[in-house]
């Protein structure tokens, strides 16, 4: 039955169930439980299937969302996941962690109209069903592949970039071998971004279907100290590197080789990776602290914080130097944060860590701040406030302000540029690096940034990669990439 | 997975092992060491790479039960695997010709710094090796490390065998006493150890390489778990180490770093004790 768009206007969002805030603190189970067929249909109806679609535009890799929400709408979700899958391989996981918010649904009409971008039409957490929907149907549909091409790609670090890179080629013929420093792949998908955001058992799948596709998988694999880039090079036609974001920032303040402090990523890799809640059973420990203070305010911070209270934290507080309207953090997880009893300490920076006479964390001083004019970044500058120093009780202290770039694959191949900061320089139509067939993308190029962003990275390296194996042309790769992605816009 | 080729007992809960691991053995040169897990809920540690042979495709690795995971190793034989060895990771000792070198072991120590002797000695440095253990039963690779020295001076902490007296004592001894001009000091062992090595040969002015062994996740530079201070600034023992100049370590600050998990170590390794002893009721 046909509604207009009026109609479709008055239909309010409809909001995915979660765990309750106090159950789900126990356990590390998933906190949004999913759509019903029947509500995905419903929520899909909210979309106006608008002539210019602007939510697109805000789409780092493109996904046709009309369309695949219009098939929604029809409960045709073969056809839904089909669409995503032109341009998304990890659907399941981009559902979950992709900041919608500040990409599509920000752009969505409907939010506008409403005046309100919480009120879009929810984008993200459509992908999100038809990805569970086609996992829930068993076996994943493998796509016919091309004739071979008799080319070859080797990705280093299988995280969201390399695995996005290893999909596409593997789609577009070329043989392709993933070199993976851990033991299991997904990169931050799997050490970082804990179990109850992303079921690692989602990760686990998606890798099994690039496996399925042909991607050869090499574990255990560290480039630069296992094989290096020269090796690769000889025995592949083309590289990607998408090793990540390595090296955690700490603070400057004196006491951060405390007992109890850590870094986001090691109280992450110990938590998820690990397993280190469930120690004994897997031989990972981790400090479970009765008092937790996070230290930053972005997505990791949100992730370590909640960690904690999982972890049996009395109190988990996050400190950060700005406001909460600076927070880098997506609203839905310091919502989430908020929900489960995390405390917010903000517009305060630590000063100082005091530990005991055992070197186990005791106190943080903190100084309070208040915001001044902005800076490079456009968010107003946190100033301390003299003479507002204090201290509180803590056992644990976890560093969550960042990463720079992972540095073992510039340090032991010298041919490639690199930036002060560490990051590999590339072109940024192609992914191009300084060395001919060697390509680059996600963090180790941006920084810490998004899993999406890297994914868009590592779409726009393998188109490029693609044409180059096919070409042989280095030089003239940017035009000849820019001439592919004119006629993919056209063909839409 | 990496089978075990070999298993050797070289003293009370010391194991030499001969793993299966082509590219690693290739790759690997001294100072270097792999991550392993030896099962799929096992933990990730690092042991330092005692030796290689690239023809057989196999490193050699030197391991003392002190914990869960290496009495598990313990318990495992040749023909065995092991689920997952990284590496070579770290950055390998500098080797160059010095002089007059001091390669101090302790105990379990001297399996890394066999290869390290090893290499300085084919560069043509005189080496005076000064090996310490408690006692003589926990003495190992002697005869490896004879093999590599121009010298070998032996302490024992009991005097049961060599001098009686700490490594220090006989660093002293070699130096003050014998004349010996040393150019450099490799010392690897416990961190107390190299602690008071350090304080030493600070007060002759002998330059020291200490290796570190803090507690590692991924070994890789992503974790920061490992982090030491030299110097007054943090480095990672696993992407900047794990060799440093020992003049500028912390080593307090390092050994106080590695109780962290002790009553964590401690529950893990009890439970492992009570399924061995359940497992050999059965078996009775």
């Amino acid at each position: 039955m046909p509604i207009d768009a009026k109609e479709r206007l008055g239909v309010p969002p409809h909001p995915m169930p979660e765990q309750d805030p106090k159950e789900r603190t126990k356990n590390v189970l998933e906190v949004p439980l999913g759509y019903d067929a029947e509500t995905a249909m419903a929520e899909a109806r909210r979309c106006l299937q608008c002539k210019t679609p602007f939510c697109m535009e805000g789409c780092p890799v493109g996904i046709d969302i009309p369309a695949f929400l219009q098939a929604v709408e029809d409960g045709d979700f073969r056809e839904g996941i089909r669409i995503i899958k032109e341009k998304n391989l990890l659907p399941a996981v981009c559902g979950r962690v992709c900041p919608q918010e500040t990409q599509c649904q920000l752009e969505c009409t409907v939010g506008k109209v409403r005046k309100d971008p919480t009120k879009a039409v929810m984008i993200g957490k459509l992908e999100r069903f038809l990805a569970d929907w086609e996992r829930e149907q068993g076996e994943m549909d493998v796509p016919e592949l091309p004739e071979p091409t008799g080319k070859s790609a080797a990705v280093v670090g299988g995280g969201p970039a390399g695995l996005t890179v290893a999909g596409d080629l593997i789609k577009r013929g070329h043989a392709v071998t993933v070199f993976e420093a851990f033991h299991k792949a997904g990169g931050v998908l799997v050490y970082g971004i804990p179990e109850f955001r992303l079921p690692k058992e989602i990760v686990r799948k998606e890798v099994e279907y690039l496996q399925k596709l042909g991607v050869e998988f090499r574990y255990n694999y560290v480039v630069g100290k296992t094989i290096t880039i020269e090796e690769i090079l000889q025995e592949y036609d083309s590289v990607f590197v998408g090793t990540g974001a390595g090296l955690p920032k700490f603070l400057r303040i004196p006491g951060q080789n405390h007992l109890g402090v850590y870094s986001a990523n090691e109280y992450l890799t110990r938590a998820n990776l690990m397993k280190a809640y469930d120690f004994p059973e897997s031989d990972t420990p981790v400090i479970r602290g009765k008092r937790v203070m996070t230290v930053g305010g972005g997505n990791v911070a949100m992730d370590c914080a909640r960690t904690a209270l999982r972890l049996g934290a009395e109190e988990s507080i996050v400190a950060y130097r700005r406001a909460e309207e600076q927070m880098p953090a997506r609203v839905e997880e310091i919502h989430h944060a908020r929900e489960e009893g995390v405390n917010f300490h903000l517009l305060n920076n630590p000063t100082r860590i005091i530990g005991d006479d055992k070197g186990w964390v005791k106190e943080v001083e903190l100084i309070s701040m208040e915001l001044g004019e902005p800076d490079s970044s456009g968010r107003r500058r946190p100033i301390p406030i003299e003479g507002s120093e204090h201290t509180m009780e803590v056992d644990v202290v976890i560093i969550a302000i960042g990463n720079s770039p992972n540095p073992l694959v510039p340090e032991t191949y010298h041919d490639l540029e690199t930036t002060t900061w560490g990051g590999i320089i590339v072109d940024e139509t192609t992914g191009q690096t300084s060395v001919q067939g060697v390509f680059a993308g996600g963090d180790i190029v941006l920084g810490a940034a998004t899993v999406i962003l890297a994914m868009g990275h590592g779409r726009r390296a393998a188109r490029a990669m693609d044409i180059w194996l096919k070409t042989g042309k280095w030089a003239d790769l940017p035009e000849l990439t820019r001439g592919q992605i004119e006629k993919e816009r056209e063909e839409q | 997975m990496h089978t075990i080729t070999g298993k050797e007992q070289l003293g009370p809960d010391i194991h030499r092992y001969v793993v299966d691991a082509p590219r690693i053995a290739r790759m690997r040169k001294p100072g270097q060491f792999v991550i392993i897990r030896i099962c799929e809920e096992g933990e990730r540690i690092p042991l330092t790479i005692a030796d290689a042979d690239p023809e057989e495709g196999t490193i050699t690795l030197v391991v003392q039960a002190v914990g869960k995971t290496t009495r598990q190793m313990a318990m495992m034989e040749a023909g065995d695997h092991i689920r997952d060895v990284t590496g070579p990771l770290g950055k390998p000792t500098h080797i160059d010709k010095f002089g007059t070198v001091l390669c101090v072991g302790g105990g379990i120590g001297n399996a890394p710094l066999y290869p390290i002797t090893k290499a300085l000695q084919e560069k043509g440095n005189h080496i005076v090796s000064i090996l310490g253990a408690r006692t003589k039963d926990l003495f190992i690779l002697e005869e490896e490390m004879a093999s590599v020295s121009d010298r070998v001076v032996i302490a024992t902490d009991d005097g049961s065998y060599g001098m009686k007296g700490l490594v220090t004592d006989a660093i002293e001894k070699v130096v003050k006493e014998d004349g010996v001009e040393a150019d450099l000091c490799v010392a690897i062992g416990p961190p107390v150890m190299m602690k008071f090595v350090c304080l030493l040969t600070r007060e002759l002015g002998i330059p020291t390489i200490v290796s570190l062994n803090p507690i590692m996740v991924d070994g890789t530079g992503m974790c920061g778990g490992c982090r030491v201070s030299v110097d007054g600034k943090i480095k990672f023992a696993c992407v900047d180490g794990p060799e440093f100049d020992g003049h500028q370590v912390d080593f307090d600050e390092l050994m106080a770093r590695l109780r962290t998990y002790a009553p964590h170590e401690q529950e893990a390794m009890d439970r492992h004790e009570e399924a061995c002893r359940a497992l050999a009721g059965e078996e009775e």
